[in-house]
């Protein structure tokens, strides 16, 4: 069976959600929202926290909530949405063929917006060696067996990350009255705000092990016990029933991928322009797949951005006609959101631009330039890794139509 | 527990399940026992999937013969049952001038091996071939039988034939013990004592051991343990052939080969190791094959690791296999099958029926026999879906499982009751992902035919 649309948006996750609602609301009637869960709301669902939607919604929910609330706003939309539809393949440069329960299907859209947002990398991404028990966890698979199926997990716990997230897995755990051994990261610190890592060191007493790697994992039917190397040399083995891998994310970008879009290597999503276009015309992109991971708040708002676009789009204006001048990071700088410029007309989400260093930072200037024309400093008092920085977007009116931009320290 | 079978099995992996299928189109009863709680969960469930012609194996040895056959055999099987295969080819690459002396011996050991239509191809053909492959290739030479095929498949698809057509079959049941009464094999087990006329040993890392409680001291199996690494799907389009280095005498060396689930596979190591069990992955192993993959296949360093894992190869000091048959006593011992077992599988099958025939065993085959055919996939046929809605209502997104398929693996004839068995029947929670997305919803699963998710993840007691 083969159906036509308008606007395509394929994700019902914050920025999936927040993309169909912003074409339903300007009157774009023929918008189709797919999502392959059962339900809409993507991963907020099962993140029972608070701080969700303040940027986006102001006001401040936990995930299920917003996750709730915004599936409220596009069913008022009154937007087409099919769940338990996943897409499988292209059809051509602008249809995608699905599987539901109603079967196969080609869906062919002249927009396509993909907002199927990331997910962590799980144990043998990461090549950690050693036996290969039960008891092996990433924070989402985690939270939904947590949250969805009521089931504790274990009883002991080592968490591998010491981002904002892996705070989140961590409090997860302590709430199902699993005790948190330790946090592990590769890094010289923890990378949350002082207030989280203040409260699991007063509340939970968890120790946080810098400059150390999972190294192995020992256990016959469920993990036993597990090997910490420190950058020093030293080995540790820590007994514990579960390992939770949180954070170190990757996009969901297979469709793209797919289809020759061009990525980037920072981000490991596509490359977008400041409108969020792709590289190929028609297909457009918001969310968590262009910035793994950012709060649903800021998904959204791309999801809001990208259906301007949209509009746009399909009222003629086709943005494609201009060139895509790259914007390119230099280590220790680990990506930049988003990542090319069309047009200096376009302003990107929120009007500024996202960055991600490798490493710790203290007092840094950042520099974008152009071959060697500087066009932009902007001083940061400290970046820590796995934690956004904004940077200004006025720069970009002064950009010339033909050198790649460098942003750099 | 009064009933006398005329054969029992002794383990229910790729061979012992092959033994237990060809034994089950005769009228003759006969029992298959693992001490595992599934079919195919040992050595069978850990190698490289590859469907091999036997053109490297030392010929007039009897794996030389079993593996040429049984690689007829199980392509025919697999076409009929429906076990995923895909005839790709291999190519062997000789990348330095030694191994390129050795490609004309291979190629006329092939022939030796009766496997023909063997091309060599210059470097440049290779790089039309391949164009992802590394830089410094000397020469290759195309063996175009060679096929890749799932390895779950197998063990399961014979046992569950063997099973609907009449096999009794005795899951988590180790024997411990044998002893003969009146011409009667008496196989101990924890609770009871199977009793039987013959006894057919296939117990691969193990059947030194039963052939010991048999009586006899022929061989020690040391389990070779070979390391796997599985990139992501997006880095099949960098491959079409199975890459085979030049075979050395310790192993057949490290290859990298598309899998028929559309993976790239890297491997395997070759470690001897004194641990049966010991089937953990090692720092060393991983970065090993991780180098290689970067010199073979220089793009995959830029793609995602899906799974790693390690096998044991059943390995004796012997260089073949060790196939004995002991019609005086009823007895026969299918050991040391090493790393061959599912390209010999029906090969082996075969010969020991044949044999069963000469020694005197009443075969006389069923008038009806049932063939078994593995579910098919849902997305190649449409029309399961619009009689099931569940078979397009996805669980695992990765592997494009849905969860009517599910549900048959859990209510088969052999039916999967851990999440390993559920993984090799369906390829539920094998993909990229490994669970971010579907873990919870596949171990809800389980709970509607009584298995809690917290005996599934082996939970410890709360």
């Amino acid at each position: 069976m083969s159906v036509d649309f308008d606007a395509l948006v394929i994700g019902g996750g914050p920025a999936g959600l927040s993309a169909a609602h912003t074409l339903g609301k300007y009157g774009l009637a023929r918008t189709l929202l797919i999502e392959r869960e059962a339900e809409l709301g993507g991963i907020p669902r099962h993140c029972h926290h608070a701080g969700f939607g303040w940027f986006d919604l102001r006001r401040v929910m936990t995930g299920p909530s917003y996750a709730k609330y915004r599936t409220r706003l596009l069913k008022t939309a009154k937007i087409e949405c099919w769940t338990e539809t996943t897409a499988t393949d292209w059809a051509g440069s602008s249809a995608l063929r699905t599987l539901s329960p109603n079967g196969l299907e080609t869906i062919s859209a002249k927009a396509i917006v993909l907002a199927t947002g990331c997910r962590e990398r799980p144990r043998s991404a990461c090549l950690v060696p050693g036996s290969r028990p039960h008891g092996v966890f990433t924070t989402g698979a985690l939270q939904q067996l947590l949250y969805i199926n009521h089931q504790k997990v274990g009883r002991r716990a080592v968490v591998i990350g010491a981002e904002h997230v892996s705070f989140s897995a961590l409090h997860s755990l302590e709430r199902s009255r699993t005790k948190v051994e330790a946090m592990v990261t590769e890094l010289p610190h923890h990378q949350t705000y002082p207030i989280f890592r203040w409260l699991t060191s007063t509340l939970h007493r968890v120790p946080i092990l810098c400059n150390a790697r999972l190294t192995q994992i020992f256990g016959a039917k469920r993990v036993e016990e597990v090997e910490i190397s420190f950058s020093t040399g030293e080995r540790k083995r820590l007994a514990c029933d579960t390992v939770v891998f949180t954070g170190n994310w990757i996009p969901s970008h297979e469709l793209p991928r797919l289809a020759h879009i061009e990525m980037d290597d920072g981000t490991e999503g596509p490359r977008v322009d400041t409108g969020l276009r792709t590289s190929r015309e028609g297909v457009f992109a918001a969310g968590n797949m262009l910035h793994g991971a950012e709060i649903a708040d800021v998904a959204a708002i791309d999801g809001v951005r990208a259906a301007q676009s949209v509009l746009e789009f399909l009222k003629g204006k086709n943005g494609w006609h201009a060139r895509a001048i790259p914007i390119e990071t230099v280590a220790p700088l680990k990506w930049i959101f988003p990542n090319a410029i069309r047009s200096p007309a376009d302003i990107p989400p929120r009007n500024h631009f996202i960055l991600r260093a490798q490493t710790f930072l203290n007092r840094v200037t950042i520099s974008v330039s152009q071959q060697e024309r500087v066009l932009y400093r902007h001083f940061f008092n400290r970046m820590v890794p796995n934690r956004p920085y904004y940077l200004p977007s006025h720069w970009i009116s002064r950009i010339d139509s033909q050198n790649p931009i460098v942003v750099s320290l | 527990m009064d009933t006398l079978f005329d054969v029992a099995v002794i383990g229910a992996g790729v061979v012992g399940s092959a033994v237990a299928n060809r034994l089950s189109r005769f009228e003759t009863k006969t029992v298959l026992i693992d001490a595992a709680s599934d079919v195919g969960a040992g050595t069978s469930k850990a190698n490289t999937a590859i469907l091999h012609t036997g053109f490297d194996a030392t010929p007039s040895t009897l794996e030389a013969k079993l593996v040429h056959r049984g690689h007829i055999l199980l392509k025919e099987y697999a076409r009929r049952a429906g076990i995923p295969f895909e005839e790709t080819g291999a190519c062997l690459i000789a990348w330095n001038e030694e191994e390129q002396r050795a490609l004309p011996f291979l190629h006329e050991k092939a022939l030796k091996n009766g496997v023909t239509g063997l091309q060599f191809l210059s470097p440049e053909k290779v790089y039309e071939m391949e164009p992802h492959l590394g830089p410094g290739i000397r020469g290759g030479l195309l063996v175009p039988g060679e096929s890749i095929i799932c390895p779950y498949s197998p063990p399961i698809a014979f046992a569950t034939e063997a099973v609907i057509n009449g096999v009794t079959l005795r899951l988590s049941t180790e024997v411990t013990g044998v002893s003969v009464e009146e011409g009667i094999y008496r196989l101990k087990c924890e609770n009871d004592e199977i009793r039987s006329r013959w006894v057919v040993n296939a117990a691969g890392l193990y059947s030194d051991t039963i052939d010991r409680m048999v009586g006899y001291d022929r061989f020690t199996v040391t389990p070779r343990r070979g390391e796997l690494i599985v990139f992501d799907k997006l880095a099949r389009r960098l491959l079409s052939h199975i890459i085979l280095p030049i075979p050395t005498k310790v192993s057949k060396g490290v290859l990298v080969s598309p899998t028929v689930f559309g993976n790239v596979l890297v491997g395997p190591t070759a470690q001897n190791i004194d641990n049966k069990k010991d089937a953990a992955t090692t720092d060393r192993g991983l970065c090993f094959l991780w180098e290689k993959a970067n010199t073979l296949l220089p793009a995959l360093s830029r793609e995602e690791i899906t799974a790693t894992y390690a096998g044991l190869r059943a390995a004796t000091e012997s260089g073949d296999y060790q196939l004995h048959c002991d019609p005086e006593k009823h007895y026969i011992c299918v050991g040391g099958i090493r790393s061959t077992g599912l390209s010999a599988s029906l090969g082996i099958a075969e010969y020991l029926v044949e044999f069963f025939l000469n020694a005197g065993l009443n075969l006389v085959p069923k008038e009806r026999y049932l063939d078994y055919q593995l579910p098919r996939r849902p997305q190649e046929f449409e029309f399961l879906i619009s009689g099931n809605p569940d078979y397009g209502r996805l669980v695992c997104y990765c592997e494009g499982v849905s969860r009517g398929e599910l549900w048959d693996a859990l209510h088969a004839p052999i039916p999967a009751r851990s999440l390993d068995g559920l993984r090799r029947r369906t390829r539920c929670l094998q993909g990229r992902c490994q669970g971010f997305f579907c873990l919870s919803k596949v171990t809800s699963l389980f709970t509607e035919v009584g298995v809690s998710t917290s005996s599934l993840l082996e939970a410890p007691s709360i």
